[in-house]
């Protein structure tokens, strides 16, 4: 049986890590609060993009337009984000796990990094990395978002990459996050949804400056806002993964700390036993 | 009067910038300014960097509104802004060194300017400070 110190000093060990879990899964209580209501707000900006640019491709059936077809090149732009700090459970796990279980060749991929957790993952499994913009994930902004899409839509334009993926993390509710991947570009939907949103926006529609440079305007500010819903979506998820890390860490600490405290006192009750046995049976042998 | 309102809203990324009820709004779009009543042909546009004006019952009310695109239907307009602020939103100091910086980039012609770019950053900075002015 291990020694009254030896227990009491593990207690004590078990007892700081306990107050340092509680305390990081406050924090990320109070930051999952504000990352929700921004992911929130951001809501209804992308649910209207979504449904303009599906109404316009209805209506415009099948225009000949870069944004809406593969380009020529094999190579895949994958846009992972993730966080640049542990401790959050599976949450930069699965965004690697997602990437390697798709059906995506590892050697068709460039990654584009958020987070430097999920970049370090996936570098150990041999993806060609070719940008990092870790420092975002620590306060995305809109102008951070369309900076970043800006790349990566010049890369497409200029044919060095024929589609682009983002894998993020969807917040579904403070309990549920769910590791997703979608096709960003070319712009695909699903015909379902195409032929039922063009069936209550029967008004022609006309553009200014013409279909096609219409297009090619909102597209990217499409593919911006999707991707700023993903950054502001994802930072609600880490921080929601992490506190539910944290708060299991500080209930496994609280099993352990009680569990410990019976050893101890079953330790402790022993050896005054023990002790008093000696005393008595001293005594007895003196007298 | 009531019947001469249609529903507006502008929609920024980080929130819903204004939702209400307008008789008229003026805005720049990429062709030039253009005013909306109700009952405009649906138009799909593009905005640029300009001042939007919104004439309500009670008033007018003006913003910056510097990038997205329009869709107007007959009773709804809907922006969809990159960018948008009221005016004591507006930071007049930060608008001005915006201008200068934008003035001696398309003076000096720097090389390997992005002459389209410093454009609008000028226009932007203009925006903000006639808005305040």
């Amino acid at each position: 049986m291990a020694s009254l110190r030896d227990i009491k000093q593990r207690k004590g060990s078990i007892q700081s890590t306990q107050q340092i879990t509680k305390a990081m899964k406050l924090v990320s209580t109070v930051k999952l609060q504000k990352a929700r209501i921004r992911a929130e707000e951001a809501n209804p900006y992308f649910n209207y993009m979504y449904q303009t640019v599906t109404s316009m491709l209805a209506k415009s059936g099948n225009l000949e337009h870069p944004y809406l077809k593969a380009g020529n090149s094999s190579k895949k732009a994958v846009i992972a984000i993730s966080s640049n700090r542990g401790l959050a459970g599976g949450y930069n796990s699965n965004i690697v796990k997602l990437l390697t279980e798709s059906e995506i060749h590892r050697e068709d991929v460039k990654v584009y990094a958020i987070g430097r957790k999920a970049m370090e993952g996936l570098a150990r499994k041999g993806y060609e990395i070719q940008a990092d913009y870790s420092d975002v994930i620590d306060g995305p902004t809109y102008g951070d978002a369309m900076a970043i899409s800006k790349e990566v839509l010049d890369a497409y334009t200029n044919g060095e990459i024929g589609e682009i993926y983002l894998a993020y993390t969807h917040f579904k509710n403070t309990v549920s996050h769910i590791p997703t991947l979608i096709k960003l570009l070319p712009v695909e939907f699903d015909q379902e949804e195409l032929s039922s949103s063009s069936a209550d926006t029967n008004i022609p529609m006309n553009y200014e400056p013409g279909e096609e440079e219409a297009l090619n305007q909102i597209i990217p500010k499409y593919v911006t806002s999707l991707f700023y819903g993903a950054l502001v979506e994802a930072v609600a998820s880490e921080n929601g993964a992490r506190m539910q890390a944290m708060d299991s860490a500080t209930s496994n600490a609280e099993d352990m700390i009680s569990d410990l405290e019976l050893k101890y006192n079953r330790a402790r009750q022993s050896s005054i036993t023990q002790e008093l046995t000696e005393i008595i049976a001293g005594a007895e042998a003196i007298s | 009067m009531a019947d001469n309102l249609f529903s507006l809203e502008i929609i920024t990324p980080d929130r819903v910038f204004y939702k209400g009820e307008a008789s008229m709004i003026e805005f720049t779009a990429e062709d030039g300014d253009i005013g909306v009543y109700k009952n405009h042909i649906p138009l799909t546009t593009v905005v640029a960097p300009g001042v939007l004006t919104i004439t309500e019952p009670e008033g007018k009310k003006q913003a910056a509104l510097h990038a997205g695109f329009a869709e107007i239907l007959p009773d709804k307009v809907t922006i969809l802004a990159e960018v948008a602020e009221w005016p004591d939103e507006i930071d007049v100091n930060r608008a001005a060194a915006a201008r200068e910086r934008a003035e001696k980039r398309l003076h000096d012609h720097e090389s390997g300017l992005d002459t389209a770019r410093a454009e609008i950053a000028l226009k932007k900075a203009l925006v903000r400070i006639n808005l305040r002015g």
